[in-house]
């Protein structure tokens, strides 16, 4: 091989070409061989035809080259970008180095933004994006009764407007084509109490009632042993349970043979038939906040007589939709109801998914969460950008260098964002920790009312979305600095300081923009999380209706023999004894508390307006008397009930102010007499005012007291005490006191009142804590894009400074002049703010309560806040300005 | 002239490539009359395998190409060794020396119980 001459080298000028290689490279084989030919004697066309034939088919063979060149050219210039990526993260990696501060800052800032939206979408993940945990959850439905009763008394009716008889639950099983299977579980959880005894300390339980086919509806595999059986669901079937993971492990140490042991309920021996498995909750689901142990078989017959108890859930069958099962449903109830004249309404239902019934409250919530963390890393991203392009300007000289060497503008770029990305990766690590943390946190608050809380986790899916959002986050905040700093006059920029001034404005122009983007993205949240704040103090604020300070509750029991006559007795005598303990003010029992569960019956006047489709639902509790004032409900006429009042004398009730509006209007209801709570008429003997009793938000609808010494439908029993003393402390005299009545009274604990308010404010503290930090974080934010931009723009004057004060301008008129500035950006960046935020509260109205979506008062309040945290982010380079010594200012100018 | 063409088996190629590059870097159209002349016209490499088997060596990096210029003149790829090819080479000899040997072996059997171990 001889060597190549000069300019043969540089055939490939304009870059590698795998295909004109592979023909030279053939014709090279040709001409040769045809020259051998002619040399054996050929004549130079026939030797050229003979070559082609020996070769045979070139045009083939040229293909394949094609092929494995230009895979070879790839992998080549693959591994070039590989080398080029290498060195660029080393050289970032070096850089980093020597600015400790800039790195910690950014990373910092980055994780802080990268870990709320991990966090969030951890949470969004679990409820509204993933299926619900079981198998073809989507084709899992949700029946809601009531959908042909107004909202008003829907919301009368409560819970028992929404469920199911038996008889419907059954009739429609049977007849319905849409559904491969129909399950159903008993909603009125403590109507009977469960009690485990014989394993430690006798233990109150949480239970609740399945059909027989539920788990195998929702297509759940017990971990241990089976489901029920048809048998076990019978009346007079045999006495079954399945433990729950958690009761299993916590309560029987995970016995792997506890399958066929019998544990004693209620005095009575159950044989555990299965263990549920860890990944189903039964109450993360349908119950959220409440802690379930032990499913046991419903027997429908027993409930055939209890009115609406039961909810209904459905699996359609495959190819079904939920809107062909909707217009059967809507068919063939009322068909059913024509079938049994004696049903109490025709069960119009409404099929949702059960997913829309479990998450579907929270969607507009998180979705507004969503966009909470969306706006914090979006000003992550604009104050990083504006980070980076404060360093650019230190580092334009080292650009313009490079480039001035050869790299192209490209070349620069992607080392840039190289830099920026390996800032957002690292700070995506941080971040990932701490969204960790936050998820943890979240998973781990078992009072809250949020469904599937147990199972928020970060999973694979938000490492995905970490990825993702590190990627975005890091281009987005590198490429305009990118492009600002590697384009420019290299010339300009090489030379020296004074002409880099003009460069320098034009970069502060751009800078200023961002910081105002900043503010008003800043100032969106605040509003937004203002708005809601106001909301949550106004429903903190709502009158109750009674006093849950200084009050605590614990489920009782008592033994009256199944004697009715005997209770009234008992009770008294339970809470004579509980009443004397040192401490206790008073004390009451009442089947149901306020904003826990709730039933409802109908209440009407006599003589009043009886037409048919008039609302009549009321919501029930059986109380003792001195459970009104135990509980600082206010009677506001009338009287309290009394032991007097007993199974023999006149029957008596007490209202509330909404009933009593509804059924004696204008007129004075005590003394007059009501229909539908029994058989015979009843009669008021008190009015007190309306009580809170599904939650803060909603008014009260009607409700009735019934003394439980005078109806025996009660739904469990709980103590309430009124103390001078912590409730806790009580607990253990308590306790004694009520086992020397009842032996068999289970351990139980105090809980404060105040725990059903918590639990009922639940989901809306969580969501307005969560919207608040964020919304501080992003102000937080904000001021530290206004301390960067103000804080530049007086070090790049420093000059211009100086010779204004040697001319004679003071102090206090260089201060002024910063501060105005960034008074100036703040004032543009609010005004935005506000424009937008105008759209976003309508967005969120839904989620307000009692606070306008455009709450002047909330608005100002939040746009002075924020001019506030500008100024004194402005304030602290103002100060430094005014320090400008006018000297030192121009000898290194 | 009359040739006995013998087919080539399937990776054989490959090592006589190989083999035909050990003494420096060679043009296609030289390895095939490398090939030609040193197996006594016994071997005749098509163009048509011959390419596509030196580029896949290639793109295994066990050869490399330049362009160069070749006796007569003209533009030419010639390859070389890589390191990794030499390690090849040496690797295929000493397989191809064993297994002609066993196929040998087998082919000058005298009978079905006359292996020389059993003898």
């Amino acid at each position: 091989m001889k060597p190549i001459p000069l300019w043969r080298r540089y055939a490939r000028l304009l870059g590698p070409d795998p295909a004109a290689d592979v023909k030279d490279e053939l014709r090279f084989h040709l001409e040769t061989k045809t020259d051998d030919l002619v040399r054996q004697g050929w004549r130079r066309g026939a030797a050229r035809d003979e070559a082609e034939r020996q070769f045979g088919d070139v045009y083939a063979v040229q293909k394949i080259g094609e092929n494995l060149g230009g895979k070879m050219e790839r992998r080549k210039r693959f591994k070039d970008y590989w080398i080029e990526c290498n060195r660029d993260v080393r050289y970032t990696l070096r850089n980093l180095r020597n600015n400790p501060g800039f790195a910690a800052v950014a990373i910092l800032v980055l994780a802080l933004g990268i870990g709320a939206n991990v966090a969030v979408f951890s949470v969004v993940n679990v409820l509204l994006l993933r299926p619900l945990p079981f198998p073809d959850s989507q084709r899992l439905v949700w029946f809601r009764g009531g959908k042909s009763l107004p909202a008003k008394a829907q919301a009368a009716a409560g819970l028992s407007g929404e469920t199911y008889t038996a008889d419907a639950y059954e009739e429609f099983k049977r007849n319905n084509r849409s559904f491969q299977a129909v399950t159903a579980y008993q909603t009125f959880y403590s109507s009977i109490q469960y009690k485990l005894t014989g394993n430690g300390e006798p233990r109150q339980l949480g239970v609740v009632e399945v059909a027989d086919n539920f788990l195998s509806t929702l297509g759940i595999e017990p971990a241990l042993g089976r489901g029920f059986t048809q048998e076990e669901c019978q009346k007079g079937g045999r006495p079954a349970a399945m433990l729950s993971y958690y009761f299993w492990k916590n309560q029987f140490a995970a016995d792997p043979a506890i399958v066929g042991k019998a544990v004693t309920v209620n005095g009575k021996p159950v044989t555990v038939v299965g263990v549920l498995p860890a990944s189903f909750d039964f109450a993360s689901v349908f119950a959220p906040g409440m802690k379930v142990d032990l499913l046991v078989p419903a027997v429908m017959d027993f409930w055939r007589t209890w009115g609406n108890t039961l909810a209904v859930v459905g699996r359609l069958r495959p190819g079904v939709t939920v809107a062909q099962a909707q217009d059967e449903a809507d068919r063939l109830f009322p068909h059913l109801k024509v079938v049994h004249p004696d049903w109490y309404e025709d069960y119009a239902s409404e099929l949702t998914t059960l997913r829309d019934h479990v998450t579907g409250k929270l969607h507009r919530s998180l979705v507004v969460l969503w966009f909470a963390v969306g706006a914090i890393l979006l000003i992550v991203c604009v104050n990083l950008s504006n980070l980076q392009l404060s360093r650019g300007a230190s580092r334009g000289k080292e650009l313009a260098m490079r480039r001035a060497l050869g790299a192209s503008r490209g070349r620069l770029i992607r080392q840039l964002l190289t830099e920026s990305l390996v800032l957002s990766m690292a700070g995506a690590g941080l971040g990932l920790c701490i969204a960790f943390a936050i998820v943890f946190y979240i998973g781990h608050q078992g009072s809250m009312t949020l469904p599937l809380l147990a199972s928020m986790r970060v999973d694979a899916a938000s490492l995905g979305w970490t990825l993702l959002i590190a990627v975005a986050a890091g281009v987005v905040f590198g490429v305009a600095p990118a492009l600002k700093m590697s384009g420019g006059n290299l010339q300009k920029a090489l030379k020296d300081n004074a002409s880099s001034m003009a460069a320098g404005r034009s970069h502060e122009r751009f800078r200023s923009t961002l910081v105002v983007s900043e503010i008003a993205l800043a100032c969106v949240l605040l509003v937004g999380a203002g708005l809601l704040l106001r909301s949550f103090l106004h429903v903190l604020d709502v009158d109750l209706g009674f006093q849950p300070d200084h009050a605590a509750s614990m489920q009782v029991d008592y033994d009256d023999g199944g004697k009715f006559a005997a209770r009234g007795p008992i009770l008294q005598e339970m809470l004579r004894r509980v009443s004397a303990l040192p401490g206790v003010e008073s004390a009451g029992i009442a089947d149901m508390l306020p904003l826990d569960r709730n039933r409802s019956w109908e209440l009407t006047a006599v003589g009043g307006d009886s037409s048919k489709d008039r609302i009549a639902a009321a919501f029930v509790y059986l109380v003792t008397p001195g459970y009104i004032p135990t509980l600082g409900m206010r009677l506001r006429e009338g009287r309290d009930f009394a032991w007097s009042d007993t199974p023999e004398s006149q029957h008596v009730v007490i209202i509330n102010e909404a009933a009593a509006r509804r059924e004696w209007p204008g007129q004075d209801p005590v003394g007059k007499m009501a229909n539908g709570i029994e058989k015979n008429p009843v009669r008021v003997i008190g009015v007190i005012a309306d009580v809170r009793e599904t939650s803060l938000e909603a008014a009260s609808n009607p409700e009735v007291y019934i003394p439980m010494t005078q109806n025996a439908d009660v739904e469990g029993a709980t103590l309430v005490v009124r103390a001078r003393v912590p409730p806790e402390s009580l607990t253990s005299s308590v306790l004694a006191a009520l086992r020397t009545l009842n032996p068999g009274q289970p351990a139980a604990e105090f809980k404060p009142l105040q725990s059903l308010v918590d639990h009922a404010v639940s989901p809306r503290r969580f969501f307005v804590l969560l919207v608040a930090i964020f919304s501080g974080l992003g102000v937080l934010l904000a001021a530290l894009g206004i301390y960067g931009v103000v804080s530049y723009s007086v070090t790049q004057k420093t000059q211009e400074i100086g010779v204004r004060m040697a001319l004679g301008a003071t102090t206090g008129r260089v201060m002024c002049d910063v501060l105005a500035n960034t008074l100036r950006l703040t004032l543009a960046g609010v005004v935005l703010g506000t424009v937008a935020s105008l759209g976003v509260a309508r967005l969120i109205a839904s989620l307000l309560y009692s606070t306008s979506p455009w709450d002047a008062q909330t608005f100002i309040t939040m746009m002075l806040a924020l001019v506030t945290v500008a100024l004194i982010a402005g304030y602290f380079p103002a100060r430094r300005a005014s320090r400008v010594s006018p000297m030192t200012a121009l000898r290194n100018g | 002239m009359d040739k006995a063409k013998l087919e080539l088996f399937r990776g054989t190629l490959d090592v006589l490539i190989l083999k035909s590059l050990i003494w420096g870097a060679l043009h296609g159209y030289s390895i095939t009359d490398f090939i030609r002349r040193q197996s006594g016209e016994a071997l005749l490499v098509e163009e048509g395998t011959l390419y596509p088997a030196l580029w896949r060596l290639e793109s295994k990096q066990l050869v490399e190409a330049e362009w160069g210029l070749s006796e007569n003149n003209r533009k030419a790829k010639f390859y070389r060794l890589t390191p990794a090819g030499r390690r090849q080479l040496q690797q295929e000899s000493s397989n191809w020396a064993a297994y002609s040997v066993a196929v040998a072996k087998v082919l000058g059997a005298t009978g079905l119980n006359s292996s020389e171990e059993q003898a």
